[in-house]
């Protein structure tokens, strides 16, 4: 406890985060679960209800959808039906209260709504390009 | 006073006190779902508000979280968010459609 305690102050010394990191700083310190762990050194990790062969909610579905859209089939992804401590942790680290939940490149990038929105105006295109995907809408076109 | 929709006002309430839409529907879309009749678990939000200029997208939906928290934290399980800016909402007024239920959630 300690021991990370001095990490959340190192870090507000270093990189004077705002109130939002330090709250997941907190959240990751009462949490069982390490999620930067868990998202980082992967382009798209994706936590949602079931699994992407066979998606248990609509939302998580329509993510799913979404990235397979882009010519995206395989990424990780935890099922947070399967794992209470992801599902309740995952929603404290984020601040955000709902699943699916997406990251990419460590990065939250949002929900199902906020996907949508970024597919639908081509943002998801120069998102992918950023962490180094080319989205095979580009060659459809 | 009674009221049926005890949930959908209150967000109604909230939402309307803390961002001072100039556009709000709140739809229940729980009967599109694996739960009771009357149930006031599913919804999506439809907002338009002068609150949400400049800023990012990520934060307009936490402007609305925040705001209903409460429900959030104890009676709504799926929530689906709209949040546009007055300009936004002048150049479309699409709000999509909710994807169908795919059972595995329960309450």
């Amino acid at each position: 406890m300690n021991v990370l305690l001095r990490k959340c102050s190192l870090s507000t010394l270093v990189s004077q985060p705002s109130k939002s990191t330090f709250l997941r700083c907190l959240a990751q310190m009462s949490s069982k679960v390490n999620f930067d762990e868990l998202v980082k050194d992967k382009p798209i990790v994706v936590f949602m209800k079931g699994t992407p062969k066979a998606p248990r909610c609509g939302f998580s579905n329509a993510v799913c959808q979404i990235l397979e859209f882009h010519g995206i089939k395989s990424f990780d992804s935890y099922d947070v039906l399967s794992n209470e401590d992801i599902r309740q942790g995952v929603k404290e680290y984020t601040n955000w209260p709902t699943i699916p939940q997406v990251f990419f490149n460590g990065e939250f990038l949002g929900g199902c709504d906020i996907m949508l929105e970024m597919h639908k105006s081509g943002e998801l295109i120069e998102e992918l390009k950023k962490i180094g995907i080319r989205s095979a809408l580009l060659d459809k076109a | 006073m009674s009221d049926d929709k005890p949930v959908e006002s209150a967000v109604r309430q909230k939402l309307t006190e803390a961002l001072k839409p100039q556009y709000l529907d709140i739809i229940n879309e729980s009967y599109m779902h694996n739960v009771p009749k009357g149930s006031e678990s599913h919804f999506k939000v439809v907002i338009v508000s002068s609150a949400f200029e400049n800023v990012k997208r990520l934060q307009k939906h936490q402007l609305v979280h925040q705001a209903i928290q409460e429900e959030l934290d104890n009676k709504i399980h799926a929530l689906s968010i709209v949040a546009k800016t007055p300009a936004e909402w002048e150049v479309s007024q699409d709000v999509g459609k909710s994807p169908p239920c795919r059972g595995g959630a329960g309450l």
